[in-house]
């Protein structure tokens, strides 16, 4: 086994683990704590891939950005001592069939490719794949027209929030 | 880049990050004594004397103390988290300073010396990345306090270091174009070629500096421990060693963007009689020279930094966030179009 390899299943075992965390401990900040781990180690994969750029916004934007302001929401509500667990609704039974199912999509396309398998594994990553410059290049040539509508999209989701913010005070 | 995991230079590594980690904590303890004697002058007064000779030996003594101290976990405390907070301080603070270079890769007999841990090509993004999640060690010891004063002290941090995370970012962005690379090396290097970048972006070092200050909860933002209405903030409950870890990841923060300051706007290690004598000198003697103007500049900034703290009251909390958001970002961004700018007409 390559270094590579071992430092590849020492983070898979850790980003398994932390999601098996994510839904199983009752205290909701150590299951956003988990997501943080998780979120660390799925930029891990991209390291391993020496995708360098996708690594820093992975955490910078997720594990720092997003999940400091879960984590916010969780400490202001305080949840913790209410008896969350064990409930199972609506919600839940629906979001367990979904995770099902994506489990068993995702098992179908993976497991042709184990050693053994018949299935073909992906072509081989492209030069320079997830490092700054290349991604620059798929931003503002391929993808420029997505990339544009999706910053209107968060201008208009600002507006809405000003505007939300505003009408108390009138 | 996993190479330098796991190729043959993890020696080499293991080596730098030593001396790396001896460095930023003797700077720590230096920053402690310093601190206390630059206010005793700054009010008049003499400052730490009585351990050791002009006081050198403050920090050992204050050490000893925080060993020797109990450690105290109240006892509503979420007893995982209020332990795990200040370790996650201290770590975030020391792992940034792993991109962070002290001179130009250089030839010894063959080898070539690299004098920094990880040459990342995203270097800059890492310490980013990895000051973003610092902010967890102060949220989280609020928030496992089970105090409010402590909760308090926490959420205004996050806020706070939410806010001028951005104008921060944006201070560095002109950085960015004029050098065209993530390497904290290339930043530095690119300078020594035309001008230092605190001369073509003055506006940019202001965003940045301002911002730092916010980021390290440093006078005059430091809200976040606000001792006449928030007792100290996050670190309220804590004592001895877990007190002290807060206490140390606070001044490698400090260091930290007092090192960046210097990399980012002032030349790194180059200067221009510096460069001069380097040229004429064997690779290993320049690189040392390199270091000790590094060193210099960065004494500058670590200096500056008390200074400011025992010069200017601190802010309100509305005027800070005011601040935040309706100068510093703006600015920010005119940093970014007056740098393109300069570019598009050919000036850097």
């Amino acid at each position: 086994m390559s270094p590579r390899e071992l430092v590849f299943w020492a983070d898979a075992i850790v980003a398994v683990m932390t999601a098996g965390t994510v839904i199983l401990h009752r205290n909701p900040v150590v299951c956003a704590l988990a997501l943080v781990l998780h979120l660390c180690s799925v930029a891990f994969f991209f390291l391993l891939l020496d995708a360098s750029f996708l690594f820093a916004v992975q955490i910078i934007l997720y594990a720092g950005a997003i999940m400091v302001l879960f984590l916010f929401v969780i400490m202001l509500l305080d949840p913790a001592g209410e008896g969350v667990a064990g409930r199972v609704g609506k919600i839940q039974l629906g979001a367990t069939i979904l995770g099902a199912g994506l489990l068993l999509a995702a098992t179908a396309k993976l497991v042709p490719l184990l050693p053994g398998g018949h299935g073909q594994p992906g072509s081989p990553l492209p030069a320079g794949f997830g490092q700054v410059g290349a991604v620059g290049r798929l931003i503002f040539t391929d993808y420029l027209f997505p990339f544009e509508v999706a910053s209107i999209l968060l201008l208009v989701a600002m507006i809405g929030a000003l505007y939300m913010g505003k009408r108390e005070i009138e | 880049m996993m190479e330098l995991l796991l190729g043959p230079g993890i020696v080499a590594g293991l080596v730098k990050m030593g001396v790396v980690l001896a460095g930023v904590m003797t700077l720590v303890s230096a920053m402690v004594l310093g601190e206390r004697k630059v206010a005793g002058w700054i009010q008049d007064r003499v400052g730490p004397n009585r351990a050791g000779p002009w006081g050198l030996l403050q920090p050992l003594a204050d050490g000893i103390k925080f060993i020797f101290k109990e450690d105290i976990v109240p006892s509503a405390a979420y007893r995982p988290i209020y332990l795990m907070a200040p370790a996650l301080s201290l770590t975030t603070a020391l792992t940034t300073f792993a991109v962070v270079p002290f001179a130009d890769r250089f030839v010894v007999s063959g080898i070539s010396v690299a004098p920094i841990i990880a040459d990342l090509d995203v270097g800059l993004l890492w310490i980013f990345a990895v000051a973003s999640l610092g902010v967890y060690g102060i949220v989280l010891a609020g928030w496992s306090s089970r105090n409010k004063y402590s909760l308090m002290g926490g959420l205004r941090s996050a806020a706070q270091m939410i806010s001028y995370e951005l104008s921060m970012t944006l201070g560095v962005v002109g950085v960015l174009m004029a050098a065209g690379s993530l390497r904290l090396a290339d930043i530095v290097n690119a300078q020594s070629t035309t001008v230092w970048n605190v001369v073509s972006q003055p506006v940019g070092f202001l965003v940045f500096m301002t911002s730092a200050y916010a980021e390290t909860n440093r006078l005059p933002f430091d809200l976040p421990e606000a001792e006449p209405e928030l007792v100290a903030g996050y670190h309220t409950e804590y004592s001895g060693m877990p007190f002290l870890m807060f206490y140390m990841a606070e001044y490698a923060n400090v260091i930290l963007s007092s090192a960046m300051m210097v990399l980012l706007f002032f030349g790194g290690w180059h200067g221009p009689i510096v460069d001069r004598i380097a040229a004429g000198v064997s690779p290993a003697a320049a690189a040392a020279l390199h270091a000790g103007v590094f060193f210099l500049k960065l004494s500058f900034f670590l200096f500056l930094y008390i200074w400011i703290r025992w010069t200017l009251p601190r802010f309100r909390y509305d005027q800070l966030m005011r601040l935040g958001w309706k100068v510093m970002l703006p600015l920010g961004l005119a940093n970014v179009v007056w740098t393109a700018a300069l570019i598009l007409g050919g000036w850097i």
